[in-house]
């Protein structure tokens, strides 16, 4: 994510923070909630392909590479569109009622952090050397202490796959948009309102200083899940 | 959606819900994966749980899902008179802002309960085909057509809507169309057709935006736009623009008013749709006590919303679409 800081002219607008109690604590929330909750299946679902795909070879191996990457460029508004048929009343998840829910948010970024996450852990599993591999091998490892071994020297990599999946989740805007509604209980505690969402908001009401100030809540936020991780990947290069 | 309708076991998802948003935020991630899967499998339960639910009688706990225009929430109102009817009824209201077109297509495909727009063209085809049921009248305020104070096409203080436009579009001054099936786009649509021109050329810009930003855009090159009036005070201090013509409020043309109609979904399309509640709904914001609350809405010292629904004197043409006729052989 490439996003401008301008940290030190935004300050004073800090100050005067126009917004009712809880409110921003409640869309961080959920932007939390819902990207974090995408980003946590979208990982489980795409390390174990990435591995698949860097240590066996298939028929249509490219093809599946192909679309991967196609994924990594797909608009988030075509994502959250095709979610909304799928989750609609009138879609084949309709009986579900999820339109409008979290849920159909975590659907749609789930779609949307996928592919990176997929495509950059594939790059670092396939960068672990094959001395490597054969080594854990040679030592009597199964299949799944191979995969294991991989996973651990490619854990930048794959740190970088995760961060650069929530990145992508968490700054989209147009298919929680689209699926979630941007809804807040009438007291101001956000149901589906997202911090993305809700600068669109602001900016729709032609409010952009505060919709700046969202702004600047966000890349902080980004940064410090990037501080966190970044600090997780450490401690682990220590206790190696 | 009749998200909630087995309150049992839904409050108790909706109290978790409150719960985890009470913990710090750094619980939140570690949590999310666990009450994300407990969420899809609870609205998979209420699914599935059809017809048990029904002898609980009541509404409370339920959601209403209430698709919107724009300008209805962007003033602020349905967050100053909901919590009335919330506590009411023991209910929560999502309120989806949406813009016109698009509230009403969220409802014909059955993903809301009940319908708050201002388009009465739009409205009277949702209703004809089936879609929506029990329209009232709702309240109105009106449209103005703001520019800069220059003024370069000369419209200020006339009495006709179709004549200014057809005046801005002799002199190709900037003009600034919503462009987005809003019911102010609706609107301005109709009065272009009205005055017999058709707007088009590179003084003509659609944004495609909800209306602060068309204001903003406006502004900052000089365009003249047509705004509800709402939107236009809620902003006015931060933009340039003056009120050149007036609507109705302020004695201006009567083809600039703004009247907001409310629908409850039809339950005979969409079996889901919670129709108690979007009766209860539409029967609270049309009582006198809402209406008061409505009228009594106010930003920057001005009144936005005009209630329209209590009324001494009997008017059918609420109910129906308009210049429906019970003698005629319509449809």
């Amino acid at each position: 994510m490439s996003v401008p800081l301008e940290p030190v002219v935004m300050l004073p607008a800090l100050l005067e923070f126009p917004f009712r109690e809880g409110y921003v604590r409640s869309i961080i929330y959920v932007s939390l909630y819902v990207s974090g909750t995408a980003v946590i299946l979208s990982t489980l679902f795409s390390i174990p392909v990435a591995i698949v795909m860097g240590f066996a070879d298939f028929p249509g191996k490219q093809v599946v590479k192909a679309i991967i990457n196609t994924g990594m460029g797909f608009p988030s508004v075509v994502v959250g569109l095709i979610v909304l048929f799928v989750v609609s009343n009138q879609g084949p998840l309709g009986a579900l009622e999820l339109i409008f829910t979290k849920e159909a948010m975590i659907m749609s970024q789930f779609v949307l952090a996928t592919p990176p996450i997929t495509a950059i852990s594939l790059a670092a599993v396939s960068g672990v050397g094959d001395n490597v591999r054969d080594a854990a091998r040679a030592l009597g490892g199964t299949r799944l202490d191979v995969a294991l071994v991989v996973i651990k020297e490619a854990r930048y990599g794959i740190a970088t796959a995760v961060l650069a999946g929530f990145g992508r989740a968490i700054s989209e805007v147009g298919s929680v948009l689209i699926v979630g509604g941007n809804i807040t209980s009438a007291s101001g505690i956000s149901k589906t309102r997202t911090l993305t969402t809700a600068i669109q908001l602001e900016a729709r009401q032609g409010q952009y200083n505060t919709a700046l100030v969202l702004g600047v809540v966000l890349v902080a936020l980004v940064l410090a899940v990037n501080a966190v991780v970044v600090r997780f990947g450490d401690e682990g290069a220590m206790n190696r | 959606m009749s998200k909630q309708r087995f309150p049992t076991e839904d409050q108790n998802e909706s109290r978790s819900d409150t719960t985890v948003s009470r913990r710090s935020l750094l619980a939140a991630g570690a949590a999310a994966g666990i009450a994300g899967l407990a969420g899809c499998s609870g609205a998979l339960g209420s699914g599935q749980s059809g017809q048990d639910g029904q002898d609980q009688a009541g509404v409370a706990g339920e959601t209403l899902t209430l698709t919107t225009t724009t300008s209805t929430y962007d003033t602020g109102l349905l967050d100053a008179i909901h919590p009335s009817f919330e506590e009411m009824y023991g209910v929560t209201v999502d309120a989806v802002a949406q813009g016109t077109g698009a509230a009403l297509e969220s409802a014909r495909n059955g993903d809301s309960d009940v319908v708050m727009v201002h388009a009465r063209g739009l409205e009277d085809e949702f209703l004809r085909n089936g879609y929506g049921v029990n329209r009232r009248d709702l309240m109105f305020n009106d449209f103005v057509i703001v520019g800069p104070e220059s003024d370069p096409a000369g419209i200020q203080g006339m009495s006709s809507a179709t004549e200014t436009l057809t005046t801005i579009a002799e002199a190709q001054a900037p003009f600034v169309s919503r462009g987005d099936n809003s019911g102010t786009h609706t609107k301005e649509l109709n009065l272009w057709e009205a005055a017999g021109t058709e707007p088009g050329g590179d003084w003509y810009q659609e944004t495609g935006t909800g209306m602060g930003e068309a204001l903003n855009v406006a502004n900052q090159q000089g365009a003249y736009t047509l705004s509800d009036r709402g939107t236009f005070i809620s902003q006015r201090s931060e933009i340039d623009l003056t009120i050149l013509v007036q609507g109705p409020i302020e004695g201006g043309p009567e083809s600039l008013s703004n009247p907001y109609g409310i629908m409850a979904v039809n339950p005979g399309v969409h079996e889901n749709a919670n129709y108690d509640l979007s009766m209860a709904y539409i029967g609270w914001i049309t009582s006198p006590a809402a209406q008061d609350a409505i009228a009594d809405y106010q930003m920057n010292g001005e009144q936005l919303f005009f209630p329209r629904a209590v009324s001494e004197d009997p008017d059918f043409q609420q109910y129906v679409p308009e210049g429906w006729s019970g003698d005629s052989d319509d449809e």
